[in-house]
């Protein structure tokens, strides 16, 4: 059964199908070659983690698109989601 | 040989997928005597909002447009339009009946009081659901039908799996003729260039990404971060982070075809192809405006889950969550889970949905309708005065 999903080759990030835990090592097919990532934190089913190194302010990339921007650094195996990531659009409060 | 259906030949040209007689309530004051008369008579369908008195200008009409939009609907054979008087139904009633079919009107004054329009009402209903079920299904092509598409408690397996498995249905219909209405622009914010792109005509590419900045400015007028409005905390709670990443798979329902027209709000498509319409993103206002836009079935996909459908326009809930295809089994027309859990083929998912909009189009009810998971939600856009 697939673990995860990676739906460009220019993400950052890959969804998880299965309920993924700390130290779990995962299989990662990148620019052609397979890299194994060990997972920093627990990954819900169909939650996010990264399989690139981001610093603050980098953009996020899933579908090949930008989904939003780093809000601190990201190191590969890390959860991904609205605790280090932040939209870029229709932010009221920021402009 | 293109797929057919067996539907219900309309006066206007336009074909039924069901034959329901509407009680159409002008006004919130009339929705008790509806909601009598329909508990009464087997085959009827209220149509109402809580609103429609003190209401003014653009915010009215779009209101009267919709009521009565969803009243000249091809599924629906009658109506019958309760209001507090007659002189303040018969606009409505006039709307309707361009499309040829029945309409009676009663006005609570004129019948004498609630009660009395109840007995009146009740009666009238009875003969236009009896004369309504003389008519019999007849074989007809697949290109007659419009399909909106709409998603709702979305997760990441809707960008994943039930939204790609729509997108194929979406694009087969096109293929053969039909209509698919994609709506709900803000939550285009993210994807609106790969949209914008497809637009057949460039102005319409150009109203694409005006309708986006219209809800995004919104958010900078009310000095709000959307973000826990949009995305919604389910949809944060099944893996979406962002707007822009719920939006990018919520598009993908559309299909790949070219849009060829963007519509307002409750708007019938003149054109057969996608067709984009401008609708509020809560569910049951969107759906409200694509019924009463002339889709004949509504697909709702749906990740984390969610029961609710429209009135007269069967509701088809597919999901590719394979927790939810579980618990919320007795919800979910079509269960496309197997393209994460299995190995399903995205193609063959598209199958199902084609296989189970056929069949509803021919009669076969959906689980919103078996188990009343239908509210209409009339869009205001302005105050009561």
């Amino acid at each position: 059964m697939k673990k995860l999903v990676i739906l460009s080759d220019k993400d950052n990030v890959a969804t998880s199908l299965v309920e993924l835990a700390v130290a779990d090592e995962v299989a990662v097919p990148l620019a052609g070659e397979t890299h194994t990532v060990r997972i920093n934190d627990v990954i819900p089913f169909g939650h996010k983690f990264a399989i690139r190194a981001l610093v603050k302010g980098d953009e996020v990339l899933k579908y090949g698109e930008v989904i939003g921007r780093a809000s601190q650094a990201i190191t590969p195996g890390d959860w991904v989601h609205t605790h280090n990531v932040e939209s870029v659009r229709a932010r009221g409060d920021i402009t | 040989m293109n797929a057919e259906f067996l539907g219900y030949q309309r006066a206007n040209g336009r074909v039924g997928v069901r034959n329901v007689v509407a009680i159409l309530s002008a006004m919130d004051n009339t929705n008790p005597s509806a909601e009598r008369i329909a508990s009464m008579v087997t085959g009827t369908t209220v149509l109402s909002t809580p609103f429609g008195r003190g209401q003014i200008g653009a915010d009215f009409e779009i209101t009267l447009k919709t009521l009565s939009g969803i009243a000249a609907h091809p599924n629906v054979a009658a109506v019958l339009v309760l209001s507090l008087s007659l002189a303040s139904g018969r606009d409505l009633a006039e709307r309707i009946r361009a499309t040829g079919k029945p309409v009676e009107v009663l006005g609570l004054q004129e019948s004498g009081s609630a009660m009395a329009m109840t007995m009146e009402g009740v009666r009238i209903a009875a003969r236009l659901v009896l004369a309504a079920s003389e008519l019999q299904r007849v074989a007809c092509p697949i290109e007659q039908l419009t399909v909106a598409v709409e998603c709702g408690g979305s997760d990441t397996t809707s960008g994943l799996a039930s939204n790609p498995a729509v997108g194929r249905f979406a694009d087969r219909l096109v293929d053969a003729g039909g209509t698919i209405i994609l709506s709900e622009p803000a939550e285009f914010m993210g994807a609106e260039h790969i949209l914008a792109e497809r637009a057949v005509h460039p102005e319409d590419g150009q109203r694409i990404y005006d309708m986006v900045r219209w809800f995004e400015d919104e958010a900078t007028r009310n000095g709000v971060d959307m973000r826990g409005t949009n995305p919604t905390p389910d949809n944060i709670e099944g893996g979406l982070t962002t707007l822009e990443e719920k939006s990018l798979g919520a598009i993908a329902k559309g299909g790949t075809r070219p849009i060829v027209e963007v519509i307002d709000y409750s708007d019938p498509p003149t054109k057969a192809g996608l067709v984009i319409m401008n609708t509020p993103s809560a569910a049951c206002e969107s759906m409200t405006g694509l019924a009463a836009g002339g889709a004949q079935i509504i697909i709702f996909s749906t990740g984390r889950g969610n029961a609710i459908g429209a009135p007269i326009a069967p509701t088809v809930k597919v999901t590719g969550n394979p927790n939810t295809a579980r618990l919320m089994a007795e919800n979910i027309d079509v269960d496309v889970s197997g393209i994460l859990s299995s190995g399903l083929a995205l193609d063959d998912a598209g199958e199902q949905v084609w296989q189970r909009i056929v069949k509803v189009a021919s009669g076969a009810l959906t689980s919103c309708e078996v188990l009343q998971e239908q509210q209409l939600s009339v869009s205001r856009f302005g105050p009561s005065v």
